[in-house]
């Protein structure tokens, strides 16, 4: 491993760590009750006490922002495990499996891929209406198609090697093949768009709680925040700012974690 | 890698970079408040300023149908109030005055009304009002011809009748002192099917042009009856989604005027007159009455004990709204029953002990539903949601877009609670009262009382003013008792204007007039 990519390494290791320990810490303790509304601490700035300051509730801006942290690690970590499960599955049975199977998941990957992410997800959100979280399961079938698409390509390009062939002469099964020898061998492409994904999914969380979709208020989510805060960007710019931060920090730490993982 | 990685970094701390000069430099939330004093110009003194020019008016809204008979959003009739005219219509001072008629008399025992349509007035498309169309209006709104009820305050009428050329008698099913603000419902051209898409009346403007989600103009209509209006040539109403967008609109200077939220006031900084109003509706939180666990009278109290209307004011409102209490508007005097504000004041005790009376001692789970367009609307919901939770209800927010909230819970009243603001059609206390009868098209809350329903057909039959101010506040004092829904405050409507134009007219209802509106400069 080079210098440059222990540094990328060390810089998202020590960000996605500062993030996720403010997240877990944020399950015990928050300086303020990220709840708690009181119009005559409106729109403190940055002190001792309010680090972030505090938005046009009165709510304390840091407490929010970790407390947020939570939320969209969550809803991040379980939509790409979602996707990741379910791409890597589809993408094994296309790409080694050939034939039927993958004529048809290959088109229904087209389809899916033929509407912007965005677009996809907003259907979704409508249709799983309701629930805190519908908007996992809507990132989910948004995030699909890339894990399909690399998983098969990788798959394509295992298959016809050596110990695959001689796995198939021993009697292993296809299943065995797939799971035992073709997926450890995809591990290094897939684990950097694993965390490429998670900043990807940060964002688009983030997005969707902006337009109203994600998330719903009073939970602090970092995309409404941006919202809510967007009023008062000149007058108070704190909450705006704290969500911002945090996900400039998120999605910088993946990133660079990502990028040091890469080949 | 490493060049890479610092340009990522580079680019996020330019990006940083560029957001907070802006934030430096912005005006402080002191400075806009000097000019609030401003107070609306009167229209009619002012001759010698120049006509013509284009104004832009920002709302956060969609109209739901350009047919006035249709439409149902208090925002779409604000604006087809400058191209619609009823036989008569109101000023700013709340009274009446003769628009497509010229002068009118009621029965002595009022049963019935003659108009006498004004001379030479026309519609848009240049064709004459005739008798012919008045019938057919009133006919088409009141479902006499066959069709649906359009307009259900009119459904009280019996007939149209056309004495001659410019006479119409219109003759109710019983005596009604009361009837004449209904008649401000729309005249249009007979026989004309096309208003959906292309409007024609008689008011102001006249329809140039829709785009559905970006914006609707109106240009001068030449013929207009009263020879001085309208001042400008061409009105544009931009139609955004948010009030964040509208806020941005304002500061770039896409918009020219707008009726704008209290936290957006607070941030648009000096060029602009800010003209304070009542809006002339009362935002509820409305309960569906038939849902359980709100078909429990208990219950729905509980929840108005739960609830603290003035710390929604000044949180949300930065103060600047009237407490309700009751669905009739704090500025009908008349009709408004102030003993009710304080009906149900803050008390979390009792709503638990409420609670638990109704067989929830351990509190319930709801969830608001609020469109997502009026951010008042959801700043009010988040907290209620914290003043619930202190109850113990768990309250969730779910936003949907208007046309959503239109037809899920306005129309098929599958909801359990919203937050929304409702106002009148007519400066009379049935427009706010009426949607409250068990068999009310109107009635979204689903609220069914056989008594409130006995004292309102009772106040519309009785000839007598003082004895029927009395009886509708003993229908609103129902209402409170039986907490039909909660009723929160009278926002007050600030409208801003670029400081070059003038002539803003608040009205004592829910409506944008544009007609007398010019460009000082």
């Amino acid at each position: 491993m080079n210098n440059d990519r222990r540094f990328s390494l060390r810089v998202g290791a020590v960000l996605i760590f500062l993030v996720c320990s403010a997240a877990l810490i944020s399950l015990f303790y928050t300086p303020c009750d990220p709840y708690a509304i009181d119009a005559a601490q409106r729109f403190l700035p940055p002190s001792l006490h309010h680090w972030f300051g505090t938005d046009n509730f009165g709510r304390d801006n840091f407490s929010r922002a970790v407390t947020g942290a939570r939320y969209s690690l969550f809803v991040a970590s379980v939509t790409v495990a979602l996707s990741c499960f379910f791409g890597v599955v589809l993408g094994l049975l296309s790409g080694f499996a050939g034939g039927i199977a993958d004529e048809i998941i290959l088109r229904l990957t087209d389809a899916l891929s033929s509407f912007p992410a965005v677009l996809t997800a907003l259907v979704a959100v409508t249709v799983f209406s309701g629930g805190k979280f519908a908007i996992i399961p809507a990132l989910a079938i948004a995030f699909l198609p890339s894990f399909i698409r690399l998983t098969r390509s990788g798959a394509m390009r295992l298959k016809n090697l050596d110990y695959i062939q001689a796995a198939y002469v021993s009697g292993a099964s296809t299943a065995r093949i797939m799971f035992r020898h073709l997926l450890p061998n995809l591990l290094p492409t897939l684990i950097p768009a694993v965390v490429v994904g998670l900043s990807n999914a940060i964002l688009a969380e983030s997005g969707m709680s902006y337009l109203g979709l994600g998330i719903q208020p009073p939970t602090p989510s970092w995309g409404r925040m941006l919202f809510e805060g967007q009023t008062y960007l000149f007058h108070a710019p704190w909450e705006t700012l704290s969500a911002g931060l945090m996900m400039v920090l998120t999605v910088l730490g993946f990133h660079a974690l990502g990028e040091s993982l890469e080949k | 890698m490493k060049k890479n990685f610092i340009r990522k970094i580079a680019s996020a701390v330019l990006a940083a970079a560029v957001l907070l000069p802006l934030a430096a430099c912005g005006p402080g939330g002191e400075a806009s408040s000097s000019s609030s004093s401003a107070a609306p110009t009167s229209s009619s003194a002012q001759s010698s300023q120049a006509s013509g020019g284009e104004f832009v008016f920002g709302m956060q809204t969609q109209p739901d149908h350009l047919d006035p008979f249709l439409a149902a959003t208090a925002d779409t009739r604000s604006i087809l109030f400058n191209i619609f005219e009823g036989l008569v219509k109101p000023d700013k001072d709340g009274n009446l005055i003769p628009a497509v008629a010229q002068s009118y008399e009621m029965s002595k025992d009022a049963t019935s009304y003659t108009f006498h349509i004004r001379k030479g007035i026309q519609f848009q498309n240049g064709n004459p009002v005739t008798a012919d169309d008045v019938k057919y209006s009133l006919d088409t709104a009141a479902g006499l011809s066959g069709g649906k009820v359009l307009v259900a305050d009119l459904a009280k009428m019996k007939s149209v009748e056309i004495k001659d050329a410019s006479t119409v008698v219109v003759h109710l099913k019983q005596a009604d002192y009361e009837f004449l603000p209904y008649l401000t419902s729309a005249i249009v051209p007979k026989g004309y099917t096309e208003q959906d898409t292309h409007p024609i009346g008689t008011g102001p403007f006249e329809f140039e042009s829709y785009s559905p989600q970006q914006s609707l103009v109106l240009k001068k209509n030449p013929d207009y009856w009263q020879k001085d209006l309208p001042k400008l040539d061409k009105v544009t109403f931009k139609l955004e989604s948010d009030s964040n967008a509208l806020l941005m609109d304002l500061q770039g200077g896409s918009v020219d005027g707008a009726s704008i939220a209290n936290n957006v006031a607070s941030q648009i900084g000096s060029g602009f007159q800010l003209i304070q109003a009542n809006s002339n509706s009362v935002q509820m939180l409305g309960l569906n009455n038939s849902r359980k666990p709100f078909d429990d009278v208990k219950v729905r109290r509980a929840v108005s004990c739960a609830l603290n209307p003035d710390e929604i004011i000044s949180t949300v409102n930065f103060g600047k709204a009237v407490r309700a209490g009751t669905p009739v508007i704090p500025g009908l005097k008349k009709y408004f029953d102030d003993s009710l504000t304080h009906a149900y004041d803050q008390n979390t005790q009792k709503a638990k002990q409420l609670l638990s009376e109704a067989g929830y001692p351990n509190g319930f789970s709801m969830a608001i539903t609020v469109p997502s367009n009026y951010t008042v609307h959801v700043d009010t919901a988040q907290v209620m949601v914290s003043e619930l939770k202190k109850a113990g209800v768990t309250a969730t927010i779910k936003q949907v877009d208007f046309a959503t909230w239109l037809s899920g819970v306005y129309t098929q009243r599958n909801y359990e609670a919203t937050v929304i603001s409702v106002d009148g059609t007519t400066l009379s206390p049935r427009s706010y009262l009426g949607r409250y009868l068990s068999d009310a098209s109107n009635n979204f809350v689903n609220y069914k009382s056989p008594e409130f329903d006995s004292v309102y057909k009772q106040a519309e039959n009785e000839p007598d003013e003082d004895k029927r101010v009395e009886l509708y506040k003993q229908a609103q004092e129902i209402l409170s008792k039986d907490a039909a829904s909660v009723y929160i405050q009278d926002i007050a409507n600030l409208n801003v204007l670029r400081d070059e134009f003038s002539g803003f007219t608040p009205y004592p209802l829910y409506v944008f007039d544009a007609s007398t509106i010019y460009r000082a400069k």
